[in-house]
């Protein structure tokens, strides 16, 4: 396995690499989808959930759904 | 053209303007209620467009047809003409945010794929202008094979222009171009259609198509809304179709999403482009800093005072003008009508009750003004994203910070503004524990029975035990509800599982005409809905305290010198005679039946256990004030047993009670408009008067025999 979104620090820009879990239709229809480059912007002040921008979107995710999403920088 | 009268859906993502448009469109021909049996909210009207009345309907918010959650899947069921308490559209505009078009286009490429009449509406063109994206709207149509009509709903000539786009619609217009879904994908969706859709279930004909997608993606029967008898078929053949497309070394879960993508890319590809390099935009500026870590939550704690300070303050003027409008209303009915029952049932039981309805309209007001204006505005979210880290640790929700906070002025508006939080068991979760937060209806209770009771001793030089006591009965509340919060998640069945994604909309200034249109909508439902319940309960309330009718001469003959004729007619009503009743039950938490009168009556709001405690001690008018009843409190000796009836026990045992158990009629009332079902407001009522009884109980029994 590789590196998640979860264990990235902003500010950065990733790949997305996959999509793992059980429940991904949602995160996928929100068009995190393989291939796309999302950036990192910044964390919540307790660490979660985390700020990202993809496709030109804001988006708030919890490090549950961050865990489910596989990157390379 | 379309002469005839339409229904016309608008369906969109949350966070595209869509109220905005149908405020536009249907001005103040619209009504606003919940749908049958559960809490999503219905907005229909009516707008004219060349001469034609057509019916509007604005759906739930929703980001796909693959629904998530219950709006999302009332938004389907309607579009699909199933939902049996919606009208079948005619025509679909969905709505989109031209300044993130990708995702809004994945919806409305599945409305597409239902077969009927749609129209994209590219809205906040302004928007997207701004942060540099140009939008081709007539490639777009061509690509999409639909009419695409850009607005910005903000000023009237995209109203005008949608209206005349709506006028000039060919609704015999042949289907759409559909995205091709992949052989692999083609050949499982044939799959499902023909071995189970088809042949087994009765879903209808323009919905077969993404019924089978979203079995497809879903591998299961997911919440099915559509009856069928033979799960084993169905089950076989989604899962030969699924197995189908991993054979081909596909994802089942991914592949329609990222074709209707791919699909998307090529519409939008030459038809939307970004100037030059992504420019930072407005929006972010302002995000590095109300979302930064220290000085995000320092702000929201900032807007939060603001906001509470307004309510405690702007709303008392108002609220005590509603009082005195009440009492003199009712002094006058009561001097101008001829004495009697009907006197008494109109002023204190009708016109108390409606008075104790309005009195709540100006903090429900204020509250979802600003409400209204930080979800206009964008920075709910912000909010939400910056305090979710603290409120996960509780078993919360960051957009549970607002409605729990609005419970210390009130549980009513906090309640209401709880359906800010879209997940249901948050939201929920929420409702149930809010009325632990001390409200200001408990403050004359609390005041009286420390002022009474708490020694003024100080302690560690600059604190009185007394405010002491007064900040452990709000802290107490606030971790009581943390608690009940915490256990509530272990409980409650996760259910289908609901994604916590949550999208960052763009900073705008807010529609005032949907923010005061909104606010105006809060405080009529309250009246209007949760209103009739508190007069009615109001009713039984006088009927309780007011009957059997104790007579002049059975006064005269009974009664002891000192006490007034109120005292013994409230002993001898039913209220009296529940006090009598519940006594042994509430003996061992140190209540006698004076007390047990006054849990009943201070049902219809806590504070008016103080009133009952003058009413009992036969306390004048002309000398009733705190002072006189406390004296009375603490002088009060029981005959059998000599001793005081009020120790410190007691008292202590009682503002626990006050703390926790559910002593509010309004906020049962509210509940159960909020929940749409009275299991919420019993289920709230059982167990926080439960939890009072135990904490009271054990609270009584430790400091009386210690």
């Amino acid at each position: 396995m590789g590196i998640f979104l979860s264990d990235i620090q902003p500010p950065e820009k990733v790949t997305v690499i996959n999509i793992h879990g059980t429940d991904t239709t949602r995160l996928l229809e929100m068009g995190i989808t393989p291939g796309l480059e999302i950036e990192i912007i910044r964390k919540a002040p307790l660490g979660f959930p985390m700020e990202i921008k993809v496709r030109g979107y804001l988006l708030s995710l919890r490090e549950s759904e961050a865990k489910c999403i596989e990157v390379a920088s | 053209m379309s002469s005839e009268p339409l229904t016309i859906a608008l369906v969109g993502n949350p966070n595209t303007g869509k109220s905005t448009i149908f405020n536009a469109l249907t001005g103040l021909r619209q009504k606003i209620a919940n749908y049958p049996g559960i809490t999503v909210e219905r907005k229909a009207g009516t707008t004219i467009i060349g001469g034609v009345l057509h019916k509007i309907i604005d759906l739930p918010g929703a980001y796909s047809l693959n629904y998530k959650k219950l709006d999302e899947r009332i938004a389907y069921e309607t579009l699909i003409g199933s939902y049996e308490h919606e009208e079948v559209p005619d025509l679909v505009l969905v709505i989109a945010d031209a300044s993130n078009l990708d995702r809004n286009l994945y919806l409305a490429t599945q409305v597409m794929d239902l077969n009927m009449p749609v129209v994209l509406v590219l809205n906040m063109m302004d928007i997207a202008e701004q942060n540099g994206i140009t939008i081709n709207a007539e490639k777009i149509s061509k690509a999409l094979g639909i009419p695409v009509v850009p607005i910005s709903a903000k000023n009237k000539e995209g109203i005008e222009t949608l209206k005349k786009a709506i006028q000039d619609l060919d609704l015999t217009k042949p289907d759409p171009l559909k995205w091709v879904p992949s052989k692999a994908l083609n050949k499982a969706i044939e799959t499902v259609l023909d071995e189970w859709i088809e042949p087994y279930t009765q879903v209808p004909e323009r919905a077969r198509y993404i019924e089978a997608l979203r079995l497809i993606s879903e591998g299961e029967f997911n919440d099915p809304f559509y009856k069928f008898e033979q799960p084993g078929v169905g089950k076989k053949a989604i899962a030969k179709a699924r197995k189908n497309i991993e054979d081909e070394g596909a994802n089942p879960v991914a592949l329609e999403v990222l074709q209707r993508y791919n699909f998307i890319s090529d519409c939008t590809s030459g038809a939307s482009s970004q100037n030059g390099q992504q420019k930072r935009t407005l929006t972010d500026k302002i995000d590095a800093v109300v979302t930064h870590k220290v000085a995000g939550p320092a702000i929201f704690a900032l807007i939060l005072l603001f906001m509470f300070q307004a309510i405690f303050s702007w709303a008392t003027p108002f609220m005590d003008m509603i009082d005195l409008f009440f009492v003199e209303g009712g002094n006058w009915i009561a001097n101008t009508l001829p004495p009697g029952m009907l006197n008494d049932l109109l002023v204190e039981g009708v016109i108390a009750g409606l008075g104790g309805v309005v009195i709540f309209i100006p903090q429900i007001l204020f509250l979802f003004f600003f409400i209204y204006i930080l979800e206009g505005t964008g920075y709910m979210a912000r909010a939400a994203f910056v305090m979710d880290g603290f409120m996960t640790k509780v078993g919360l929700h960051g957009r549970s910070v607002v409605p729990l906070m609005s419970g210390f002025a009130c549980a009513i508006p906090g309640i209401m503004a709880a359906r800010t939080i879209e997940n249901w068991r948050d939201r929920i979760i929420t409702i149930m524990v809010l009325p632990f937060m001390a409200c200001s209806a408990r403050l004359p209770v609390y005041a009286l029975l420390i002022a009474a009771f708490i020694p003024a001793t100080t302690v560690l030089g600059v604190f009185t035990l007394q405010g002491i006591t007064f900040f452990g009965l709000y802290i107490f509340g606030i971790v009581m509800a943390v608690a009940a919060a915490a256990v509530m998640k272990k409980i409650f069945p996760t259910g289908q599982q609901t994604p916590f994604i949550m999208e960052l909309p763009s900073y705008k200034i807010p529609t005032w005409a949907v923010v005061f249109q909104n606010t105006a909508e809060r405080g009529k439902v309250f009246v209007t809905e949760a209103g009739k319940i508190i007069v009615a309960i109001s009713i039984v309330l006088w009927f309780l305290a007011s009957f059997p009718k104790a007579g002049t001469e059975q006064y005269e003959a009974e009664a002891s010198s000192t006490e007034t004729i109120e005292s013994f007619q409230l002993r001898h009503s039913f209220a009296g005679k529940f006090g009598k009743l519940i006594e042994p039950a509430i003996e061992p938490i140190g209540f006698d039946w004076k007390i047990g009168i006054s849990l009943l009556t201070s049902f219809a709001a806590r504070e008016v256990m103080v009133g009952t405690l003058n009413t009992i001690y036969s306390i004048g008018e002309e000398d009733g004030d705190h002072v006189t009843l406390k004296e009375k409190l603490i002088n009060d000796i029981n005959p059998e047993t000599g001793k005081p009836v009020y120790s410190i026990a007691t008292a202590i045992s009682l503002m626990i009670f006050f703390a926790l158990a559910m002593q509010c009629m309004s906020t049962i009332a509210i509940v159960k408009r909020e929940t749409n079902s009275w299991k919420w407001p019993v289920a709230m009522f059982s167990y926080m008067t439960a939890l009072a009884y135990i904490c009271s109980f054990i609270a009584f029994q430790l400091i009386s025999s210690w």
